[in-house]
């Protein structure tokens, strides 16, 4: 499931595995993500791929299993066989090295666009305001927004909001990109403009973690493709093969009732 | 022509056919009138003619005895006894949301106890009413003579005498500091919780620290829910500190009190008490409204000007304040 040519993947998960309640979301998956390579997670709602995207960066805490980012230990460390959580500080300093792009975008909304895109920046990197002002304003440049510095987010389309928030990520210089169903929450005519953004991004070749729907996208940008069931990856592999001459028969349902 | 096509529509029931209806043209032509709703008129000439009458009797009313108000209006007593009300009101609005913060993160945290005693606390005095609390307070020497300062259960380092310590103010203090705490705690919790989880969450995935996403997260985007409620708890404590009047201490009100109890002008000293009230609350209003527009940014509900928001409301018949969107 690595993309061909990489040597160590950027994320490693082995043994992920998280319940809510008696309900089982991820039930012990293994993933390599290839540094600089683009898998999408693909599957039915309520199959965990939500969930396996929030582990990444521990938004969720897992039952059971790792995730590695680069080496690193998501979440917590190793010591005497056992793995104890981090405190919320260094929790914070590995999310500022994993962007996350979320399905209803979560920009700020008492701040505007400029505010959104330099606040972590300057909280988190320590930057000093005029580069963070200019660096969010090459971001808005390359997301097609500039101009719109001081709008409002809801003075924004949808579209608009999400290639903001795809350009609030990126401001963090991360490693990886997390996006969570980026293009659900939009009217169909706007999802062409976020995808765009996206299929740029691959091309200057940012490690990224999709979830989406959206079938054509996958096929054209996707090195990888996972496909998810009931918390378990039941297919995985490159694009052509997982979304075309898929063999688990979950897989072959899905990707007929969507296609 | 059109007759030809109306007289072939089936007519519907809420629509019967009219014979020798006008034509296009004719209807056309016509100017547009609107409905004329006489109630409106009768309603507004009621309430003018009342409106009328209640001005009337405050000037002819010589039982009002307004030279007696505006002699006493700036009495030393008076004055003292305003200035206290002021700094109790104060004092212990400060304190009590302090302590309502503090109550508030406590229920919202993930910790049991702390979710239980917060809980506990405020359904405790949210259940007694202010005047028993007040009571209970300033008889605390009764019920606990010493207080003492040591190890639980265990040896005490220092006592104290709670006759010498509970005087009137402090046990108003403390009684309406607990209550501003209950209450403000309850409105706090209810502003934080209404901002949407997903912003925590993206605040969290940029690698914001905790209080860095509180502060400027969370608490900005809480406010428009915490300071209209908060406005009015303020402005009911600044009226609620004239219940101190019982245990003597001398606040607006009992100064009011302590001199009609000599001259028997009692009408004339309440409404000294009462106009000094309404300009305090006055303005308390103005300053919860400007509070309200800086935290209204980039909300749709960005509050009209002062002066619009008055005009607004003045003429009778002319464009009102307009209803907001259907949302």
């Amino acid at each position: 499931m690595t993309a061909a040519g990489s040597a160590l993947p950027l994320v490693r998960i082995r043994g992920l595995s998280k319940s809510f309640g008696p309900r089982r979301v991820l039930d012990r998956v293994d993933l390599d993500v290839a540094a600089g390579s683009v898998t999408v997670l693909l599957g039915a709602s309520g199959s965990g791929k939500s969930t396996l995207l929030r582990c990444v960066n521990h938004l969720e805490r897992p039952d059971a299993g790792f995730v590695q980012v680069a080496g690193e230990l998501i979440g917590y460390r190793y010591a005497t066989g056992r793995l104890h959580e981090l405190p919320a500080r260094q929790v914070a300093r590995q999310r500022s090295r994993v962007g996350m792009v979320f399905q209803q975008f979560h920009l700020f909304g008492h701040l505007t666009v400029l505010e959104n895109l330099i606040e972590a920046p300057v909280a988190v990197r320590g930057r000093s305001r005029a580069s963070a002002v200019e660096q969010a304003r090459a971001l808005l440049a390359r997301v097609g927004l500039s101009g719109r510095e001081d709008a409002y987010p809801r003075e924004l389309s949808g579209g608009q909001q999400q290639r903001v928030a795809i350009a609030r990520a990126l401001a963090m210089e991360p490693a990886l990109l997390l996006f969570d169903e980026p293009t659900s929450a939009l009217d169909p005519e706007l999802v062409g403009e976020v995808l765009a953004v996206i299929r740029d991004l691959a091309a200057t070749g940012m490690t990224m973690i999709v979830v989406t729907h959206e079938i054509g996208f996958a096929r054209e940008v996707a090195d990888a493709a996972v496909f998810l069931d009931a918390g378990r990856i039941v297919e995985s592999g490159p694009p052509a093969q997982v979304l075309d001459h898929p063999r688990h028969e979950r897989a072959r349902a899905f990707l007929s009732a969507v296609l | 022509m059109t007759s030809d096509v109306s007289d072939r529509v089936s007519p519907s029931p809420d629509f019967p056919a009219v014979s020798g209806a006008p034509g296009d043209e004719v209807l056309l032509g016509a100017r547009l009138v609107g409905s004329r709703r006489p109630g409106r008129w009768v309603s507004a000439g009621v309430l003018l003619v009342v409106a009328a009458m209640v001005v009337h009797t405050l000037f002819t009313n010589r039982r009002f005895q307004w030279p007696v108000v505006r002699s006493f209006f700036f009495e030393d007593s008076i004055v003292r006894g305003l200035e206290l009300t002021i700094w109790l009101t104060a004092a212990v609005v400060a304190t009590g949301y302090v302590l309502g913060t503090g109550l508030a993160a406590a229920r919202l945290s993930s910790n049991p106890i702390l979710r239980s005693v917060s809980f506990f606390f405020v359904w405790l005095v949210r259940s007694v009413p202010m005047l028993v609390q007040l009571l209970f307070w300033y008889e605390l020497a009764s019920l606990y003579p010493h207080l003492s300062v040591g190890l639980p259960f265990g040896p005490a380092f220092a006592s104290f005498s709670t006759a010498h310590l509970f005087g009137g103010v402090l046990a108003a203090y403390v009684a309406l500091s607990l209550d501003v705490a209950a209450f403000s705690a309850e409105i706090i919790r209810g502003g934080i919780l209404s901002v949407p989880a997903g912003q925590v969450a993206a605040a969290q995935a940029l690698g914001l620290g905790r209080w860095r996403t509180f502060r400027r997260i969370v608490v900005p985007q809480a406010m428009p829910a915490i300071v209209p409620a908060s406005g009015n708890l303020l402005i009911g404590m600044l009226k609620a500190t004239s219940i101190v009047s019982v245990i003597a201490v001398p606040d607006l009100l009992y100064s009011a009190q302590l001199i009609y109890n000599q001259d028997f002008q009692i009408v004339p000293l309440l409404l000294v008490a009462t106009l000094w009230y309404i300009v305090l609350t006055t303005l308390l209003s103005i300053g919860q409204y400007f509070l309200e527009r800086r935290f209204a940014r980039g909300s749709a509900r960005r509050g009209a000007g002062f002066g619009a928001l008055f005009r607004g409301n003045l003429p009778l018949f002319g464009t009102g304040p307009a209803a907001g969107p259907l949302s």
